[in-house]
C-alpha cells in the first residue's frame, strides 16, 4: 500500500515546519498573541461542550456513525448520487485535483461565464482551484470575510475555521486600505467588515455562478448541507443561475437525522457556538437553475486503505485540533505549507505527497489534547505518531530525532512554554501520564516536564476561564 | 474506465470489511424542563432578540414602531399585509437588494441553539432571509422543540427543495476575533414568540 506513494515524490520545494515556525517565533509578541486567541476558542468549546451533558455520548454517536460510513462508503456513495440524481442535482466524479479543476471549469466554459464567487470550500484550497481558475482567465472571489482578506493578501487561509487568525486588525485595515480605499489607519473591526460586506454584495449580485463547499452529504435524500455564520454561501447560491458544490466524498453520512448528532457537535467544537448561524440542505435546484456536485477522491480513496490512518477520514472539519494544539498556537497555520494545517492536517498532508510532507507527523508533542478535543474521536495522536514510524521506514526522513527535537525545542523553547504546559501539559500529565513519559515522545525525551502543580484541572480551568473572562470583557 | 467506476473500485477493494452498526440516536437525551426560558437565552447570547407576543396585531405594533415603515418590507404572511408587501415571491431574487425587513414564519424553532427551521413553503424566495438588511421570524411557542433531535425527528421525511436552519442574526468574527453582526446576511434578528 505504502510503496505506491513513491512516485507521487514531489519536487516543489517547501520550507520544513522547523523553519517556518522559527521564523514565526522571531515576533514574540505576535506569537504570544496567536497563541492566547487560539486559546480563548478553545476555552469557549470547553465552556460550550460542558453544557451538553451528554457530550461523551454525543462524541461516540458521532464516531460510529462515521465508523459505518468508512465500511460502506461504497453503497453510500451510489445511493446518494441515484437521490441527488432523481432532485435534478448534476453528479460529477473527480479521481484528482487535476479533474476536479477541469470539471469545474468545464461547467463555467459551458455557461459561457468568466467569474465565480465562492465560499469556504478547503476541497478547491487543497486542489489549487483558484489558481487553476486565474490561468484560464476566470476572476474568482472568496467571500468569507477571512477569506476574502487572505485573498487580497494573496496568502492562503492558515486555519480552516478561522483564515485570517494569523492576521491583527492593523493588517486587515492596511488591506482593505490599498483594495477597498478605506480610511488609512481606521482599525474598527465594524467598520472594516461593512466595508467588505457593501463590496461583496456587490459581487453577490452580480455573479452568474457560485461555488460553495460542502459539510454534510446525505446518502438518504441526496440533499447537502453548507454550513456558515456569515450568510456567505447563501447569498452565492440562490443569487447565481448555477450553484457547484465540491466535496470530499468523505463527506457522506447515512441519513438526515445524523444531522442531529453532527450539527450539535460542529460549531460547539469549532467556536463554542450552539450551531452556526445558518445551516442549509440543498435538495433540489431552484425552477430553471442549476446545482452540480463534485465528488472527489484525491487521494482519499488510498487513505482508506491505510488502516492506520484511515479513521482521519472521519474528520468533520471543526479545527477543534489546531486550537488546543500548543505547537499550531505558537508556529501559525503557514508553517503546515498544507491547505489543512495542525494535527489533522499533518496526518492528511503524508497521504497527498510523502516526501513533500515528510517533516509535519514531527510537528507535534504527541501530547493527546487534539484527540481528546475530536468530535468524532479521531485517535490523532496516536496516527502522527505511526506516520513518523512509516515515513522513517520509508526513508523519508533520516533526521527524523532531529527534526522532532529541533522543532519543538525552537516552537516551544520560550518563557512561554511552562505556559503552554499548563494549558494542555497539565491535563495530560493528570490524566495520561504514561503518553508523556513513554519513548514516543522525543520532546519530553530531552527536557523534564514542569512539575505538576498541586491545583487540580478542575480548579485550574475553573480560575483559568475567569481569567479569560476578565480578559474578554477589558 | 471513466473516474466514477474507478473511485468507485478503489473504494470498495480498500474500505474496511467490517461493518459498524449505526448507533441508536434515542440514547441521547432531549429533555428539557423549560424549552422557552433556554430558547431566549440562547437567542440572546448569539445576538437575536426575542419578542413574546400574543397576536399579529402586536406583531403590527412593534414593527410600526421599531422600523422604518417607508423602506421596503417583505412577507409571506397575509395577516401582514397593511405593513409589508406580498407580491415579490415570483420576481427576479436581485430584484429583493432594496429590502429593509423581511417577516417570515418558521416551522419550529429548537431551544438548545435558538435556531429556527425554514424551507421553501414559508420563504417565499430562498433568498430573502439572507438578503434583507434585517430580518424577523414568527414561531407560535408550542413548536419549540428541545433538541436537534427532535427537530429532525420532526422533520422526519418532510418534501422540499432547499430548508435552512436559522440562529440569530449573519456575524462574523474574522478580523482579530471581534464578534460583528451583519457580515452579509441579516444585521439583526428578531423572533416573535407567538401564543
Ligand atoms: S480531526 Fe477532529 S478535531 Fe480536528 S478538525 Fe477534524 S473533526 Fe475537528
Amino acid at each position: 500500500m505504502v510503496k505506491k506513494q513513491k512516485k507521487e515524490m514531489s519536487s516543489e520545494k517547501v520550507i520544513p515546519h522547523s523553519e517556518a515556525a522559527t521564523r514565526f517565533n522571531k515576533d514574540t509578541e505576535r506569537v504570544n498573541w496567536h497563541d492566547e486567541t487560539l486559546w480563548f476558542v478553545r476555552e469557549k468549546r470547553d465552556k460550550s461542550a460542558h453544557q451538553i451533558p451528554d457530550w461523551e455520548l454525543l462524541r461516540e454517536t458521532a464516531s460510529q456513525i462515521k465508523n459505518n460510513v468508512l465500511s460502506n462508503i461504497h453503497d453510500y456513495l451510489i445511493e446518494f448520487e441515484a437521490n441527488a440524481q432523481k432532485n435534478g442535482i448534476i453528479v460529477h466524479w473527480a479521481a484528482d485535483a487535476k479533474e476536479h479543476n477541469q470539471i469545474v471549469h468545464s461547467i463555467m466554459a459551458k455557461h459561457e461565464v468568466k467569474q465565480m464567487v465562492k465560499s469556504k470550500s478547503m476541497l478547491t484550497e487543497e486542489c489549487h482551484l483558484n489558481d487553476y481558475l486565474a490561468e484560464k482567465g476566470i476572476e474568482v472571489i472568496d467571500s468569507d470575510l477571512g477569506e476574502y482578506i487572505v485573498q487580497l493578501r494573496k496568502e492562503p487561509p492558515s486555519h480552516i475555521v478561522l483564515p485570517a487568525i494569523h492576521l491583527k486588525k492593523e493588517d486587515v485595515s492596511e488591506t482593505f486600505h490599498e483594495h477597498l480605499g478605506t480610511e488609512k489607519g481606521n482599525i474598527d473591526p465594524q467598520y472594516l467588515t461593512e466595508s467588505a460586506r457593501l463590496s461583496l454584495r456587490n459581487t453577490f449580485l452580480t455573479r452568474k455562478v457560485a461555488l460553495t463547499g460542502v459539510n454534510f452529504a446525505i446518502a438518504e435524500t441526496g440533499e447537502i448541507v453548507v454550513c456558515t455564520n456569515e450568510g456567505n454561501a447563501d447569498m452565492g447560491a440562490h443569487l447565481a443561475d448555477v450553484h457547484i458544490a465540491c466535496m470530499g466524498f468523505e463527506k457522506l453520512i447515512p441519513e438526515r437525522k445524523h444531522l442531529g448528532v453532527f450539527l450539535r457537535l460542529l460549531a460547539r467544537s469549532a467556536t463554542g457556538q450552539p450551531i452556526t448561524t445558518f445551516s442549509s440542505h440543498f435538495k433540489k435546484p431552484r425552477a430553471g437553475k442549476e446545482i452540480h456536485i463534485v465528488i472527489v477522491d484525491n487521494g482519499r480513496s488510498t487513505q482508506l486503505g491505510r488502516e492506520d490512518f484511515r479513521n482521519s477520514l472521519k474528520c468533520i472539519r471543526c479545527g477543534a485540533c489546531m486550537n488546543t494544539c500548543p505547537v499550531y498556537r505558537r508556529s501559525g497555520g503557514h508553517s503546515y505549507h498544507n491547505a489543512v494545517a495542525g494535527p489533522i492536517g499533518s496526518i492528511l498532508a503524508p497521504n497527498l505527497d510523502m516526501s513533500k510532507n515528510a517533516d509535519l507527523p514531527f510537528a507535534s508533542t504527541l501530547c493527546g489534547s487534539c484527540t481528546n478535543v475530536c468530535p468524532v474521536k479521531i485517535d490523532i495522536h496516536d496516527q502522527l505518531y505511526k506516520w513518523r514510524q512509516v515515513l522513517v521506514k520509508e526513508g523519508h526522513t533520516p533526521t527524523a530525532k532531529t527534526i522532532a527535537m529541533n522543532t519543538m525545542a525552537k516552537v516551544l523553547a520560550n518563557p512561554t512554554i511552562f505556559n503552554i504546559a499548563g494549558k494542555s501539559g497539565r491535563f495530560v500529565m493528570k490524566n495520561m501520564p504514561g503518553l508523556v513519559n513513554n519513548k514516543m515522545n522525543k520532546w519530553y525525551d530531552q527536557r523534564e516536564m514542569p512539575e505538576v502543580p498541586e491545583e487540580s484541572f478542575r480548579e485550574w480551568y475553573k480560575k483559568n476561564s475567569r481569567e479569560a473572562k476578565a480578559k474578554d470583557n477589558e | 474506465m471513466s473516474s466514477k467506476a474507478d473511485i468507485l473500485k478503489k473504494i470498495k477493494q480498500n474500505q474496511p470489511a467490517f461493518s459498524a452498526d449505526l448507533p441508536d440516536l434515542n440514547l441521547l437525551s432531549s429533555e428539557n424542563p423549560d424549552v422557552l426560558a433556554t430558547y431566549k437565552t440562547v437567542l440572546k447570547n448569539i445576538g437575536g432578540d426575542p419578542v413574546e407576543v400574543t397576536s399579529y396585531a402586536e406583531i403590527l405594533d412593534y414593527i410600526k414602531k421599531n422600523y422604518a415603515l417607508e423602506k421596503r418590507i417583505i412577507t409571506t404572511i397575509p395577516e401582514l399585509s397593511e405593513i409589508a408587501s406580498l407580491d415579490w415571491t415570483s420576481d427576479d431574487p436581485h430584484l429583493l437588494a432594496d429590502v429593509e425587513l423581511n417577516i417570515i414564519k418558521a416551522h419550529f424553532g429548537v431551544a438548545e441553539n435558538s435556531a429556527l427551521w425554514v424551507t421553501d413553503d414559508v420563504l417565499g424566495q430562498r433568498v430573502s432571509p439572507f438578503i434583507a438588511q434585517y430580518l424577523a421570524i414568527i414561531v407560535h411557542k408550542k413548536d419549540i422543540l428541545a433538541s436537534m433531535h427532535q427537530a429532525y425527528e420532526r422533520i422526519g421525511n418532510q418534501q422540499y427543495g432547499f430548508g435552512t436552519f436559522i440562529a440569530g442574526p449573519s456575524k462574523t468574527a474574522d478580523i482579530e476575533q471581534s464578534l460583528v453582526l451583519g457580515a452579509h446576511g441579516a444585521r439583526g434578528l428578531i423572533v416573535f414568540m407567538l401564543d
